[in-house]
């Protein structure tokens, strides 16, 4: 690991502007995802700065009749938050549907929303990769992409965003606050947090340098049935194959969301508009433009018989 | 071996040339040829400054003097003296290095010790001792727990912590209902301990010794 600084943030603005006006700084928190990286110097900030004294640790309901989700709150935290737990049972389910038991417990909701791209060559710093250096090429393009993208993806990046938690939010239309290194706070709707890899696949948010998520809130509950199917290659403690986030209503209509399929959790809400014609027309909709390779388009039917499978399970209960 | 320069000098070269043998069995010349040119090497780092860190461990104080770097595994490894609990893959995935934080399980892997100031540590030393096994760990000598007993620290601090989740009410992946209280099943426990990986394959056995205790706490 590169030798860095580090030190505690008294409060988020200063985090905020600490991170922003020193070179190479980073927030931590959990730790879980950077000191892995750091270990492999994927990543090799020189400034570290601690935000977890900021009391960004509580869920509390919002008076829209929502719940806000502090940036702190460890995963295990909000899987097993009771009103989660009875509202927002899509979110509870993908929570402990990733990592493991340990990882839940220290990893933070705002981590969990920043963790990067399991892409392996990502991972091996001996190997092209835009995301890790811009303009060095893509290795997973031709190379081993049988985990990574069939949808969004460009010429210069075809990796996953790994998540769970964050397809769920997704479909529960959550909205990301954050304050900035001038002490300016904003809102950012889960639509719009992740981006497309494109020509930039460095940049995976809508967040600025410096900027620090303070929180996440979702909407009042919006009823229905919850659901959270993972398809991987082994049963507990694996990154999604295809997985898919689903509220679906008594009368068939619904919102539905996939992971493991592209750089962001992939949500089309017109395509939600076809529930009622089953789910060969929802992923028909949901998947037009895949471009997946050789290795990774088995993706694209499973992605339709596990949202299959979603919805007969909802029409049998 | 940290005092012998040539020693890791070289190993580091054993690694690096197998390395650069995996690169070229599996990168395509046409990614090879797109890599980034080398660049100059990077002036080194200033030599980084020891932190104070207090942590409270099996109930002592420990005051700490550390490389911000230091992970917590390391800390209580390399400079408690703390050798129960093990470094396996060091990268959270094989939970060897779980230990309890404030009453939770961790792996102390990912986690640096300066994030811990003033945090209340257990580690397997402090569970039990040879003349006084806490239960779990006399529960998996009975019902033969592990054979090279490498993962076996973390595999009982993440028993005993699992056992507390379930009575706390966290759910897990194979809850049938999100509403209910999760009860200490054989498939609760095992998808509960996916994160400690066994290489000798003892979780069977290990599901029982928890199993065990479970009944008892019932």
């Amino acid at each position: 690991m590169k030798a860095f600084t580090y030190e505690r943030a008294g409060s988020a603005a200063d985090a905020a502007a600490k991170v922003a006006s020193t070179p190479n700084a980073k927030f931590i928190a959990g730790g879980t995802n950077l000191l892995d990286l750091m270990k492999i110097e994927v990543e090799t900030p020189q400034h570290l700065v601690e935000v977890n004294g900021l009391g960004f640790d509580k869920i509390e309901a919002t008076p829209e009749g929502g719940l806000r989700i502090g940036a702190l709150v460890r995963n295990t935290n909000l899987a097993s938050d009771a009103r989660v737990r009875r509202d927002y049972g899509v979110l509870s389910r993908a929570i402990v549907a990733g990592a493991s038991g340990q990882l839940r417990n220290k990893a933070t909701t705002a981590g969990n929303l920043l963790q990067r791209t399991r892409c392996p060559y990502f991972y091996d710093t001996n190997q092209p990769c835009n995301k890790r250096q811009a303009g060095s090429g893509c290795a997973a393009i031709g190379g081993y992409s049988r985990q990574l993208a069939i949808i969004g993806t460009s010429d210069a990046c075809i990796a996953t965003y790994p998540g769970d938690m964050a397809v769920a939010m997704r479909v529960l239309d959550a909205q990301v606050e954050t304050i900035d290194a001038r002490g300016q706070a904003r809102v950012i709707p889960i639509a719009d947090f992740h981006r497309l890899p494109g020509t930039t696949p460095r940049i995976e948010t809508a967040l600025a340098p410096g900027e620090l998520i303070t929180a996440v809130t979702l909407p009042k509950p919006i009823g229905g049935q919850h659901f959270y199917e993972k398809v991987r290659d082994r049963a507990s403690y694996a990154f999604a194959l295809v997985s898919v986030a689903a509220v679906i209503q008594k009368d068939g209509s619904g919102r539905v969301a996939l992971g493991g399929v592209a750089h962001k959790p992939w949500r089309v809400e017109a395509a939600e508009a076809q529930m009622p014609a089953g789910s060969r027309a929802v992923a028909a909709q949901l998947l037009a433009g895949a471009r997946p390779t050789r290795d990774n388009a088995f993706k694209v039917p499973l992605a339709e018989r596990t949202l299959a499978a979603v919805m007969n399970e909802a029409r049998a209960a | 071996m940290p005092n012998s320069p040539e020693i890791s000098i070289s190993r580091r070269g054993v690694l690096a040339g197998s390395a650069a043998s995996a690169v070229i069995a599996a990168t395509t010349a046409g990614a090879a040829q797109r890599a980034a040119p080398a660049t100059l090497a990077p002036l080194p780092a200033p030599a980084p400054q020891p932190m104070p860190v207090s942590l409270t461990v099996n109930g002592k104080v420990q005051r700490l003097s550390l490389d911000p770097r230091t992970t917590l595994l390391d800390a209580l490894r390399e400079h408690l003296h703390l050798t129960g609990t093990k470094k396996g893959c060091d990268h959270g995935q094989c939970g060897a290095c779980t230990v309890m934080v404030e009453g939770v399980r961790i792996n102390s892997c990912l986690s640096l010790a300066v994030m811990h100031e003033g945090d209340t540590i257990t580690t397997i030393e402090g569970l039990g001792t040879p003349d006084k096994l806490h239960p779990m760990q006399a529960a998996f000598v009975k019902h033969d727990g592990y054979q090279c007993g490498y993962c076996t620290p973390g595999q009982i601090c993440s028993a005993v912590a699992v056992l507390d989740e379930i009575k706390r009410g966290v759910p897990s992946h194979v809850s049938v209902s999100l509403t209910d209280h999760p009860q200490a099943t054989n498939i609760e426990m095992r998808e509960r301990m996916s994160g400690n990986i066994c290489r000798c394959g003892a979780y069977s056995n290990i599901a029982e010794a928890m199993a065990e205790i479970a009944g008892e706490n019932a």
